[in-house]
């Protein structure tokens, strides 16, 4: 956690890429997450997120996914 | 024997399925909910087949209702079809994986496969086919590429002996299996990827909103007017009205009967508008008026659908519904909305938690106006001028805005957020964009018809028996005191009830001025639900949350009509 190449995905810089630690939340969002192939050891793209707090849109595996932001605020993103 | 076709959102499922079966396609609701699916049949052989399109499934592991129809109807089904997004194997394969150890034999089509070219992504299908144990075959469905071959190998479909694993077993079996067929080459983003990235972006998604919209709306109306000046007009006033004419000569001019059938004459001329007979208003509104806007309507919402705008808008728009109690999603229900209430309050099946559904369903119910209902207000209050159309737009918006953020902060609970896949942006083939056209206009022509011709019907009675006169006499303190419209107009907002559209019909006979035409569309659009949308509120929110939202209801269409008497 201490890494400072660590940072949530809700603070990272539209643009950046970085492979996914880990996931801060319960099993129930950890399976809606994995389902749409974003796990532990993938590696993502921020392509934006929207202004006052809104949804985060990544890219994982060629697919673009949105995510709120507050789900955006507990994946652990370990920077390039 | 059943064949399922069965895959995640956004692989072209449909596509699939359109090309399999002919035109004969019936949507049907999963018995006890709404989750619709699509059935059709295909020759195979000697045989005919029956062919279902499943709703869109990550996972077996059901995380939404969509999800566990498909596990039921996959309960059901002979042989699984596994239509397979090439560009994105990996995740896809997951289900792949979890159809298999169910032990029902499966084809795979790996779909999208001109895709793979220009995105550098190569896949040794041989190896595939090796490690699956299933036969695998790469499809284009948008040009029909492969799909000669995916029905051949129908009969082919394998089920190995997979033993069932756990999770992380899968993603671990996946991975290596990735490994061994897929190859990817560095390649530059192509202009339509910046295009579709600028579109969730803050500012330019903002404008290619705004554009998307307008457009949106400027072709909705042209398609709509040119149907009704060029065909339907036409049709009605040269072929149809001496028909009706000749009719109500044949039936004396006049009496109960008559107006009943042929409507009430002008002078004697046919006013289709305005004469409620069943041959003249009864057929008129519904096929002249409305039908064109619902024809428009869902061939613009079906192209933004199919081409794969929606889920971008509901990006954008997420931080302000999240205001009004909703995530981006809800704002898929409400476009809906624009065409009929009745699909919008379905679908808001899509979102997670009752609270959202109450809500949602609520402000559609009262801020969104249906096609139907639009066409009306653009015939009858456009004729004083384009300014009092906005005005009616802009008053429901203003309530729908501010009934959403009183709803928010009074009803208990939070918005869940939002998680949703953005897919690229496809030109969808005209064929499945037709196909949906007309169910959806199908469904609305077999829906509102009869319960149109039935309103009139029931209008001349009750009118006949002064029922509406001694309603009138009843309510008028509120009518004409509170929302300053002359007591006749009470007929018409009993009438809404049935269908709004013809209600507003009914004020037009009335000589209302420019101001009370639009508190008595307003107070029309927010009141009540038509009885159509009523059955479907009261079967999804039950009888309890129904009671609350019809309160919310008359109150917010009483408040909003009264200030708009006062200031107009």
């Amino acid at each position: 956690m201490f890494d400072r190449n660590q940072i949530t995905l809700a603070r990272m810089q539209p643009g950046h890429s970085g492979i996914v630690v880990q996931i801060q939340g319960g099993h129930g969002l950890v399976n809606r997450l994995s389902a749409l192939g974003i796990m532990p050891g993938k590696r993502i793209t921020k392509i934006s997120s929207m202004l006052m707090r809104g949804p985060v849109t990544i890219e994982v595996d060629r697919v673009r996914v949105a995510i709120g932001h507050g789900m955006a605020n507990k994946i652990i993103v370990k920077l390039d | 024997m059943k064949i399922l076709l069965m895959g995640n959102p956004n692989v072209g499922k449909s596509v699939i399925f359109s090309r399999l079966t002919g035109v004969h396609v019936i949507a049907s609701n999963y018995p006890g909910t709404t989750i619709s699916y699509t059935q059709g049949f295909m020759k195979l052989g000697e045989e005919t087949d029956e062919v279902i399109d499943v709703p869109g499934t990550y996972t077996l592991e059901p995380t939404s209702e969509a999800e566990e129809i498909a596990l039921q109807l996959l309960n059901t089904g002979d042989i699984v079809i596994n239509v397979v997004n090439a560009v994105n194997l990996e995740r896809n394969l997951y289900l792949t994986l979890q159809l298999l150890e169910r032990g029902i034999p499966v084809v795979v089509a790996l779909n999208l496969w001109d895709d793979t070219k220009h995105r550098g992504i190569h896949i040794d299908l041989d190896k595939l086919r090796e490690l699956l144990g299933v036969p695998v075959i790469p499809t284009v469905a948008v040009t029909g590429q492969g799909i000669k071959e995916l029905v051949e190998n129908i009969p082919k479909a394998a089920s190995p002996d997979i033993p069932v694993r756990s999770r992380d077993e899968r993603w671990a079996i996946i991975g290596s299996i990735i490994d061994q067929v897929q190859h990817i080459t560095h390649r530059h983003h192509t202009w339509l990827e910046r295009l579709e990235d600028a579109s969730v972006k803050p500012l330019t998604g903002g404008i290619i909103a705004l554009a998307v919209l307008a457009s949106a709306f400027l072709v909705v109306r042209f398609i709509g007017e040119s149907l009704i000046g060029y065909v339907l007009d036409p049709l009605f006033n040269n072929l149809w009205a001496p028909v009706v004419l000749k009719l109500s000569n044949l039936m004396g001019g006049g009496g109960f009967l008559h107006d009943i059938v042929a409507g009430k004459l002008a002078n004697g001329e046919v006013n289709f508008v305005e004469s409620f007979g069943l041959l003249s208003s009864g057929l008129y509104v519904p096929l002249a008026m409305v039908l064109p806007y619902i024809i428009s309507f869902y061939l613009v919402l079906g192209l933004l659908e199919d081409i794969g705008y929606l889920p971008r808008l509901a990006v954008l728009m997420d931080t302000i519904m999240h205001r009004l109690g909703l995530h981006g999603y809800s704002i898929i229900p409400t476009l809906l909305g624009l065409g009929c209430n009745v699909p919008a309050i379905l679908a808001t099946r899509i979102l997670e938690s009752k609270r959202e559904r109450f809500i949602a369903a609520t402000l559609i119910s009262i801020g969104v106006p249906c096609a139907a209902l639009q066409a009306m207000i653009f015939g009858l209050v456009g004729q004083h001028g384009g300014q009092y159309v906005a005005i009616v737009y802009g008053t429901l918006f203003v309530a729908w805005i501010i009934l959403g953020i009183i709803l928010n902060h009074v009803v208990k609970g939070f918005s869940p957020e939002l998680l949703i896949e953005i897919p690229p942006y496809r030109l969808p083939p005209w064929r499945t964009v037709l196909q949906k056209l007309w169910m959806r206009t199908y469904g609305f022509l077999v829906e509102a018809i009869p319960i149109i011709l039935g309103a009139v019907v029931a209008i001349n009675i009750l009118y006949f028996f002064g029922v509406f006169d001694a309603i009138a006499s009843f309510t008028a303190p509120v009518v004409s005191g509170l929302l300053g419209l002359p007591k006749e107009a009470v007929t018409a907002l009993v009438i809404g009830f049935l269908r709004k559209d013809v209600a507003l019909g009914m004020l037009a006979p009335l000589a209302l001025s420019a101001e009370q035409l639009v508190v008595g569309s307003v107070v029309l659009a927010m009141f009540f639900p038509c009885i159509a949308t009523f059955v479907v509120l009261l079967r999804e929110l039950g009888i309890v949350n129904m009671l609350k939202s019809a309160g919310i209801m008359i109150s917010a269409a009483l408040i909003t009509g009264g200030i708009l008497n006062l200031i107009l």
